[in-house]
């Protein structure tokens, strides 16, 4: 790496690029190297359209996310804007905030083992929210990230209550200052992108970046169709499981230790 | 039939009127011509992304395709998006500070005010430029 990093494409590219680099340097001599982006494991060029080749997924080691510790929270709220000054009226109680990611704390009465995680929208392959959305609204991107088109979103909360791990959350006042590559609005259900704006710039979402600099470095972001991204190694070599799982709603979110 | 062409011609005539001084507001000059709105000047970039004319009468479908495409699609090329706009477009109030499209002279209302036209993008969108991300990463490779 001779060149200095981008500013907008840290972390995931250049992963992938040392890797793509270290894999050019051994078939060059074989063959022309002609690669994608893809297959290097490079981030997409900004006006390419995702597909379902990649599928990206965040593994969380519980045994490693200390109780207290809320730095992917703080990011969250701090990058989307999910802040009580920003709430123009203030007529609703801060319990009717938006949650994107919440720390919940298990106990094990019998055994008293005790564990605290995170827990956001999972990304589900077969997401709920989906099937019961009227508009359409609620869909799930090529690449598995379960987002709210909020252009088409009509209020109705039908997923609200269709969503098993209560990831979704409305919006009952209007916003101001929001950030310019989140928007945010009232009258509209919302829950976490996985940092969607981040992910197309080849970024990896502000939790998993927190996590990794202020926290205990417990959670992985990658392509887990990619063989030899991080995290596909991890769930490779190790017992990982979903947040019911009998749901069968194949989480892109994959939790460890629990 | 002939009371049916009284009430239309009228309004043809009317909203010839009105995209004739839609038309006429586009440069500063025009600005005191009793109904052309006062269209602020870029605040920066020679030309718009496409031609003015196009641009006056497209740019609802452009945002919108774009809009789609970036949602749906993920790309997020920056020409065509409303971001863009703001780049270049926002107007800068009294305090120095950009206005937002709750002022009279946020540059989309200058004309949507004049044509009644109402949108609601920045009922969710900001109106202001900027947009650095909240959460930086220190290191720059890991």
């Amino acid at each position: 790496m001779t060149e200095a990093p981008h500013n907008d494409t840290p972390a995931l590219a250049d992963e992938a690029r040392r890797r793509f680099l270290k894999r050019a340097g051994l078939t060059a001599g074989f063959s022309l190297f002609a690669g994608s982006a893809l297959a290097a494991g490079l981030p997409k060029a900004l006006d390419e359209a995702t597909s379902s080749e990649r599928r990206w997924g965040i593994l969380v080691d519980a045994g490693k996310c200390p109780e207290g510790c809320t730095a992917c929270v703080d990011a969250c709220f701090e990058e989307m804007g999910i802040e009580g000054p920003r709430v123009g009226d203030n007529h609703s109680r801060p319990d009717q905030d938006s949650q994107w990611i919440r720390k919940v704390s298990l106990k094990n009465e019998d055994t008293g083992h005790a564990l605290a995680l995170p827990v956001m929208c999972q990304h589900c392959t077969y997401p709920p929210c989906v099937d019961v959305c009227p508009t359409g609204a609620s869909f799930k991107r090529a690449d598995g990230i379960v987002l709210v088109d909020r252009h088409v979103c009509i209020g109705c909360r039908y997923c609200i209550m269709a969503c098993p791990y209560k990831a979704r959350c409305f919006v009952h006042e209007a916003i101001h200052d929001q950030e310019p590559y989140m928007p945010r609005g009232k009258g509209t259900a919302e829950g976490c992108t996985m940092c969607v704006h981040r992910i197309d710039h080849g970024m990896k979402p502000a939790c998993v970046v927190a996590c990794h600099e202020e926290g205990a470095g417990a959670m992985t972001f990658g392509d887990t169709n990619d063989p030899e991204s991080a995290i596909a190694g991890k769930l490779r070599d190790n017992t990982t499981s979903a947040i019911r799982a009998d749901l069968g709603t194949e989480p892109g979110i994959r939790y460890m230790g629990i | 039939m002939t009371g049916k062409r009284g009430i239309t011609s009228p309004l043809r005539t009317a909203i010839a009127v009105v995209v004739l001084a839609l038309a006429a507001g586009a440069t500063p000059a025009a600005a005191g011509d009793d109904i052309a709105p006062d269209v602020p000047e870029a605040r920066k970039g020679e030309h718009c992304v496409k031609p003015v004319p196009y641009m006056r009468r497209n740019h609802m479908d452009m945002l919108k395709h774009k809009r789609d495409k970036t949602m749906h699609k993920g790309q997020r090329k920056k020409k065509y998006s409303l971001k863009r706009c703001m780049d270049c477009h926002a107007v800068k109030g009294d305090d120095g500070d950009f206005v937002t499209a709750k002022s009279d002279k946020h540059f989309c209302n200058v004309c949507h005010d004049t044509a009644a036209v109402n949108p609601d993008c920045f009922s969710c969108h900001a109106s202001t430029p900027g947009g650095e991300l909240k959460v930086q990463s220190k290191e720059a490779s890991r």
